[in-house]
């Protein structure tokens, strides 16, 4: 539901980013990291993308999206492992204190621009 | 080309919610952060809180909706200090954002206050994503919303410190188990305190109040 508010911070982070010297730069990729636990629909995000891009170097360009495992440690037992569902309870020691270690992130990794002609 | 960024994107966010905290510790308030799904009564266990808490505790209250001062005109009756953001001006935003609560801190006036408390906008998704500068979220989860939610909305729970459960009068006249909607909470977010009470008929409640005098005891040293 916040995909455009997220789409909006993403544009301005990549526009900010691309050099004042490069004449009439496009970007053709956007790297990016979504954790799978964070409120991010992709379809939606690249549809807020394509929308707002309109008319701008980063028009057309590509969203790659890396997904980020959630994975979480236990402070009681010191194990770490992958969480795949919904369910944080310590498998190992059944009452631990969880704690996240990946799978929120919202990342802006790199962007790809086109060579110049 | 490539151009390496390594950014947050949430970041200005973020920045934001590090002024508010900062804002907050000078003022020596402590913050909840309250989220729910539509409908779960957060208003309603907010006015009981209120008026148990008041005067002795010291309590604002920023309510965030897309649209009406409904909530803002119940909560002003119990005497707390309130003030309303509308989002519905802003583009209709799903969750309120760092920025927006801070403006409406400064402007609540925060000099006074021991707790202060942001009603957020009802929405189990959203919300969960924006930090505001709080020093602790609580979720309100209603049994008449099923036992079910806290699988299905897991981030929500994750990031709660505290959960309700509301409306437990109604238990008798639903199809619901107690149990396995604490224990599903408890499955997401395991150890997270959970308060089951009613905020119509007050059942419940001391725990619930206790918890919040404690944490505001553990921040600002004001013993209440």
């Amino acid at each position: 539901m916040h995909e455009m508010g997220i789409a909006e911070q993403l544009v301005k982070i990549a526009l900010d980013a691309i050099p004042k010297d490069i004449q009439n730069p496009r970007v053709e990729t956007v790297h990016l990291k979504i954790g799978k636990l964070a409120s991010v629909v992709e379809q939606s995000l690249t549809f807020c993308f394509e929308i707002i891009t309109k008319d701008t170097p980063l028009e057309k360009a590509r969203l790659h999206i890396e997904s980020v495992p959630v994975r979480v440690h236990c402070k009681s037992c010191d194990q770490s492992w992958e969480v795949t569902g919904p369910v944080f309870q310590c498998p190992f020691c059944e009452d631990g204190d969880v704690e996240m270690i990946s799978g929120r992130e919202i990342e802006i990794i790199s962007l790809e621009l086109e060579d110049a002609p | 080309m490539e151009i390496k960024i390594q950014k947050k994107v949430l970041e200005a966010n973020e920045t934001e919610a590090e002024k508010s905290r900062k804002f907050f510790r000078q003022k020596n308030v402590f913050v909840l952060n309250m989220m729910s799904s539509p409908g779960s009564g957060k208003t309603e266990t907010l006015c009981k809180t209120l008026t148990r808490l008041m005067p002795k505790v010291r309590v604002g209250v920023i309510v965030g909706d897309i649209c009406t001062t409904n909530d803002a005109d119940r909560l002003v009756k119990t005497g707390a200090r309130v003030t309303q953001i509308n989002t519905e001006q802003f583009g209709g935003d799903c969750h309120l954002s760092a920025s927006l609560v801070l403006d409406s801190a400064q402007k609540l006036g925060c000099d006074d206050l021991d707790l202060l408390i942001v009603e957020n906008i009802g929405n189990l998704v959203c919300p969960a994503e924006f930090d505001i500068g709080e020093d602790a979220r609580a979720v309100v989860l209603s049994v008449t919303e099923g036992e079910d939610k806290p699988l299905k909305y897991p981030l929500m729970f994750r990031v709660a410190d505290v959960a309700i459960l509301n409306k437990i009068d109604l238990l008798p006249y639903l199809d619901v188990d107690r149990e396995l909607a604490v224990g599903n909470m408890q499955k997401v977010h395991p150890r997270m305190p959970v308060f089951e009470m009613s905020a119509k008929t007050e059942e419940g409640y001391e725990p619930w109040l206790d918890w919040l005098k404690i944490k505001v005891f553990e921040k600002t040293g004001k013993g209440l």
